[in-house]
């Protein structure tokens, strides 16, 4: 077990590796952070220096390399757009960032879970129906027309919640809904699915068949099976709760990462940019690595399969 | 003849799949006697297993089910779920034909084994470990002890059916109904399962429904066979009946394509044909279009089952002829 651990963690760091690679080569060819922070009719001269400072004359590759060692130690650079460390800016933004989207996580399974088996055990009835429909409508409107949905209702029209920014304690209640509906219909869906898949199982007959009430064969026989198909997904959400909230927080002028990412690409603020990838890269990483350890919990076949593989 | 212990009367199953109602048992008239062991033969799709997953309730709610289950005065059908739940496991057992998947994955033996020890007996801590040990001990699982801490797919499919029994038996049930246990399994696991269950029913009194579409299995475990055909049973009478005078066309027809054990070979004869689809069934004897004996009459109407002597019963209009 340890050793497959060990093996995961190395893939792990390997993903994350090239995660930083790929985003360095296709942010360096892909424009010129001095022609975006200075804008382009600036003049040369000040251009020449801009890049001298930030070694942007030197080959790719020299400041490929330089760039990984200097990340070896922990540096990941400065902003070249107000020269502070670029961790340091990306850390800052990790709080308003996880204010909205952990309560949105807790929604999401706090509805969504419930809804699904619900549904599978009313499977065909119109609860069931109404669910699903909800569920597809949920998750196929877009997050931003939500949002905006949202905001006419809540800000325009009844005045109730603030339409952006993050100055109002009520601030925080469009961009977790909006974030949480999406997530909640999805885990809805995948919760039935996965409930009807066991439900469907010789075992759970086989419970009944043995006197055991319907309520104790769904929390005791069908409940922990189904659970390991909706890890997965609940894995994957935990993946998104840093870089999950891109479109939202732009729309509700959130100051958490995803509004600096937006603002970083458009810079060419290189470091902050790959701060923040590395940053995602790093949680999703870690949640699958937890989605790994949990299936080994709850599914006795994968534990031993776990431990032949590392052998 | 004494009072039964499970009397099935007319019981008919409907399944509602939404487009059109299927009528998959049309009928069913069944005793089984304390302590006797019955077998239920026919092809696939008959209806065995639904008859006996109706008795009980564990059909779902598509299934409507109509007729009686009696049980020492309470009638299964319609009945409230306590009522069901009383009976099931420890009334009625039922073990099932892919033992592997009938076992939860993620639970280790032992606690399936526990929960009805528990739920049936109120045993629980170290006498329902110990009495756990003891039943998988019975069942011919070596080194018990450890396997109570094993997960269903560390075990064989032969070891696996074991377990189910062990459950089984943890209700000290009236009457076991098997069905198919043995299908799954290799041919010398196969008879070591049988043999098994034979044991313990000769141990403990209890009855036992053998299901199979093996004739011949049913003949070597079983004091009576009831022959189901298309949602009917169309003959029921002692092995020794059947093997010397069976009446119905459908049970010669199984007869004649059994291999023999002793005497010469002679070439197996399959019936021709097939068997009608559950909603397509002719109006007269579903048999009918595949029978050699069929006359006019016989697509009139559904024949009814008469007694040819007290214990052979047969659902034929040819069958005294
Ligand atoms: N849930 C269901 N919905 C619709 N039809 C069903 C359902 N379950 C069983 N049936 C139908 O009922 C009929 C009897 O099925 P059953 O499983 O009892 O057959 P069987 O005799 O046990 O066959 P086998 O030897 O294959 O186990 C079949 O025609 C089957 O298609
Ligand atoms: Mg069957």
């Amino acid at each position: 077990m340890l050793r497959y651990l060990a093996a995961r963690l190395l893939r792990a760091l390997l993903t994350i590796f090239l995660v930083v690679t790929f985003a360095f080569f296709v942010l360096h060819l892909s424009g010129d952070p001095a022609m975006m922070i200075l804008s382009a009719d600036a003049p040369p001269e000040s251009i020449a220096a801009f890049r001298a400072a930030w070694g942007l004359d030197r080959p790719l590759w020299v400041q490929y390399l330089n760039y990984i060692a200097h990340a070896l130690t922990g540096d990941l650079g400065n902003s070249m757009r107000d020269g502070r460390p670029a961790l340091d800016l990306v850390l800052e933004r990790v709080p308003a960032t996880l204010s909205i989207t952990l309560p949105a996580f807790a929604l999401k399974l706090g509805i969504g879970i419930p809804a699904g088996i619900y549904a599978a055990l009313h499977r065909n009835s119109t609860a069931d129906r109404l669910t699903m429909l909800l569920s597809v409508a949920g998750f196929t409107v877009p997050s931003f027309v939500l949002a905006l949905v949202l905001v006419l209702v809540f800000s325009v029209q009844l005045g109730w919640l603030p339409s952006a920014g993050s100055d109002q304690a009520t601030s925080v209640i469009l961009p977790i809904v909006t974030l949480g509906v999406a997530g909640a219909a999805i885990l809805a869906r995948f919760t039935r699915s996965a409930m009807l898949e066991v439900l469907g199982q010789p075992y759970i007959r086989a419970a009944s068949a043995k006197g055991l009430s319907w309520r104790r064969v769904v929390v005791e026989h069908a409940l922990p099976n189904a659970a390991i198909p909706t890890t997965t997904i609940v894995g994957f959400m935990v993946g998104t709760l840093i870089a999950g909230a891109v479109v939202v927080e732009s729309v509700f002028a959130w100051p958490g990462i995803g509004r600096l990412l937006v603002s970083a690409v458009s810079n060419r603020d290189l470091a902050v940019v790959q701060a923040i990838l590395m940053l995602v890269a790093a949680t999703m990483v870690t949640s699958n690595i937890l989605v790994d350890v949990i299936y080994g919990w709850i599914d006795p076949r994968l534990r031993s399969k776990g431990v032949v593989d590392a052998s | 003849m004494a009072e039964p212990l499970v009397a099935l009367r007319g019981l008919t199953v409907d399944f509602d799949t939404g487009k059109r109602v299927i009528r998959a048992l049309h009928g069913i008239d069944l005793d089984v006697a304390k302590g006797e062991a019955v077998g239920l033969v026919g092809e696939s799709g008959c209806g065995k297993s639904v008859t006996w997953l109706a008795a009980l309730g564990l059909l779902g709610k598509q299934a409507h089910v109509g007729g009686e289950v009696r049980i020492e005065g309470d009638n299964l059908v319609g009945a409230p779920v306590a009522t069901l739940e009383r009976v099931r496991g420890r009334r009625i057992a039922m073990i099932f034909q892919d033992p592997s998947s009938s076992l939860n994955p993620v639970h280790r033996i032992g606690r399936q084994l526990g929960e009805a020890l528990t739920l049936h007996r109120g045993l629980t801590g170290a006498s329902a470990a110990a009495e756990a040990q003891r039943l998988l001990d019975r069942v011919g699982i070596a080194d018990a002890a450890r396997r109570l801490g094993d997960y269903p797919h560390e075990l064989s499919g032969g070891m696996n059916q074991r377990v189910m029994i062990a459950i089984a038996l943890s209700g000290q049930p009236d009457l076991l109904v098997a069905d198919e246990p043995t299908t799954a399994l290799d041919a010398t696991i196969q008879a070591q399962i049988l043999e098994l269950l034979g044991e313990i029913r000769r141990e403990t009194g209890m009855a036992l429904v053998l299901i199979s579409h093996d004739l011949g299995v049913v003949a070597e475990n079983t004091d009576r066979v009831c022959v189901m055909y298309a949602g009917r049973i169309v003959e029921d009478a002692p092995i020794a009946t059947i093997f010397g005078g069976a009446s119905h066309p459908y049970t010669r027809g199984l007869l004649a394509a059994l291999p023999e054990l002793e005497g010469p070979r002679r070439r197996l004869v399959p019936i021709a044909g097939v068997v009608p689809e559950p909603w397509n069934l002719p109006s007269g004897c579903s048999f009918a279009p595949r029978c050699e004996r069929v006359i006019a009459d016989c697509e009139r109407a559904p024949p009814a089952s008469e007694f040819l002597t007290p214990d052979h019963r047969v659902a034929c209009i040819r069958a005294g002829a």
